[in-house]
């Protein structure tokens, strides 16, 4: 159950994306995103789909991988849907009964919303499929690094950020773990009453708590024990350096961005 | 008939994704009444995997898990009955203990199963002393106590369940030599008392061969061998070669044989090759006498 959990999973691989610089590829999504918001007509999103697809298949991450991304919104997406499809009242009535009538424009714009959402989690999915959070703190910190300047403590931040991604999994399988010591004493926890499965958690978080404690104290300790002070004067194990394909897929998204502008004023 | 079965058991992970692995691989095999078999395996050969299907905390992707000849998915609702018929004990169990008190994290399966108090208290203190902890500790919160004791907590939760079959995984791992002697001698009474199954997976070959009737043996997710204990220590080689190792004193034994003092017998145990030598002293000393 937990381990279907695909928010922030990294798969390995040797694809031009997974070579890109992590700073641009965070750019890149950046870029990505404005462009699906700076289209407003489907020529717009298509070219937007293109981009994404055309991304996907240079990942060679197979392309169900990006649909499961997907699952977990899609109740949200339904709402946006309904919300879309129902209470736009301009254009000419398809259908209509009591106070409810759907719209040709409602049924476009829900259509429209929906797809871009989806292209939405599916490019940005791609980031995280293909960087290692390591590698994206890395880049995140450098990205802010100007901020320093004010005083912002970016390395705190950082290595903030990639102590809790590298112990997502950690703790998910912890939790797994826990969960099935107490299954097997016969907690009831995906079946029961729902005062029963309440009452069981506290047989899990109790357990969790304890061992993420822990954790802390033995990170700290390790930390520590490795002189850790710091970003002050610390260098590091991979320096990120941008090649001649990074400014490529940097100049391919400004195109890209560029032809939604420029489409979205025609059309 | 055997009390747990398992028919072509199959299990496989993250089917549908790159991480793709398959941990069981059509696993058949009968385990009698009674017995006290000893699960020997390389890391990652599946053998965890397998003992999560003995009571149902995995369901297979193909083939059976027969307890008393009865398919245990059968009745997908009666799945928590299996769980109380066979009871399994975690690695490093005491990271699951929660409650209070040494008595209440004792008694959480028992209240699971629905007993009432007084059953209840007579199993708490009957598995307690079982597993030889002392009466006052069982007021004590679990978080107190040394590592040694915490497992043996977490052993006797089990345990007050009452299990047919009994599955502990690596129940000695982490603890110095005196908590693990303490913690098999506790198992091997409470297996001669309850007459009850038993299987604890293992590393230790020394423990293994002191305690288990039988061993089974997995290698690369599939069985490599479920045999009497005698039987499995004697392919010493085959056993090499799968990255295992035959207790050492069966080594000296081997050894001692390929130069020229056969005993006629296999040793895997200490004990037994203390009075293999005296005997033969003895019968030297008189020959010469």
């Amino acid at each position: 159950m937990l381990r279907d959990i695909t928010i922030g999973q990294y798969f390995p691989g040797d694809s031009i994306i997974h070579r890109l610089d992590p700073r641009f590829k965070i750019v890149i999504t950046l870029l990505y995103i404005i462009m699906l918001f700076s289209g407003s007509s489907y020529i717009c999103l298509a070219v937007g789909a293109v981009f994404t697809f055309g991304a996907i298949l240079l990942s060679h991450i197979p392309l169900k991988m990006f649909f499961k991304s997907v699952k977990p919104l899609i109740i949200f997406l339904v709402i946006t849907a309904f919300l879309n499809l129902f209470l736009m009242s301009t254009g000419d009535v398809l259908w209509e009964w009591k106070f409810l009538k759907i719209t040709d424009k409602g049924l476009e714009t829900s259509i429209f919303m929906v797809v871009r959402i989806v292209l939405l989690v599916m490019g940005s999915s791609l980031l995280t499929y293909t960087t290692s959070p390591i590698t994206l703190t890395d880049a995140i910190e450098r990205l802010l690094s100007p901020l320093k300047k004010i005083k912002f403590p970016v390395h705190e931040l950082a290595m903030m950020m990639s102590i809790a991604l590298r112990f997502i999994p950690t703790l998910i399988e912890e939790t797994d773990k826990i969960m099935s010591a107490q299954k097997a004493r016969g907690a009831e926890i995906d079946t029961g009453s729902f005062t029963k499965r309440a009452k069981n958690l506290i047989s899990i978080l109790v357990p969790l708590f304890i061992s993420a404690f822990r954790r802390a104290d033995e990170l700290a300790t390790a930390m520590e024990c490795r002189c850790y002070h710091g970003g002050e004067g610390r260098t590091r194990l991979r320096q990120l350096k941008s090649a001649p394909r990074d400014y490529i897929a940097l100049a391919v998204t400004i195109f890209f961005l560029a032809l939604v502008i420029v489409l979205d004023r025609i059309f | 008939m055997a009390i747990l079965e398992t028919q072509e058991l199959t299990y496989t992970y993250s089917v549908g994704t790159p991480f793709e692995k398959t941990a069981v691989d059509h696993v058949s095999l009968k385990i009698e009444e009674g017995e006290m078999v000893g699960v020997m395996g390389h890391t990652g050969s599946g053998k965890s995997t397998l003992i999560q299907h003995f009571n149902g905390l995995l369901r297979p992707t193909s083939g059976k898990v027969l307890l008393d000849g009865k398919d245990i998915w059968e009745e997908k609702e009666k799945i928590r009955d299996v769980r109380f018929k066979v009871g399994l004990v975690f690695q490093y169990p005491e990271y699951q203990i929660f409650e209070e008190t040494v008595y209440k994290d004792i008694a959480f399966g028992p209240k699971n199963m629905g007993l009432d108090d007084a059953e209840i208290k007579r199993r708490v203190y009957e598995t307690a002393h079982d597993i030889g902890l002392s009466e006052e500790l069982l007021e004590r919160s679990p978080f107190e106590l040394s590592g040694g004791q915490k497992r043996r907590v977490a052993i006797a939760g089990v345990m007050a369940m009452e299990p047919r079959v009994l599955i502990l995984d690596e129940p000695t791992a982490g603890l110095d030599p005196a908590g693990r002697d303490k913690i098999l001698s506790h198992i091997k009474s409470y297996h001669e008392r309850t007459k009850n199954t038993i299987l604890i997976v293992s590393h230790s070959m020394e423990d293994i061969a002191a305690f288990a009737d039988k061993i089974l043996v997995m290698s690369k997710a599939k069985l490599f061998c479920y045999d009497e204990t005698v039987k499995v220590f004697a392919r010493a080689d085959e056993i090499a070669q799968i990255g295992l190792d035959v207790p050492q004193i069966t080594k000296v034994f081997g050894e001692l044989r390929r130069r020229g003092l056969d005993f006629g017998k296999e040793v895997y145990t200490v004990g037994y090759a203390r009075d293999l030598l005296l005997k033969q002293l003895k019968e030297r000393g008189a020959s010469r006498c």
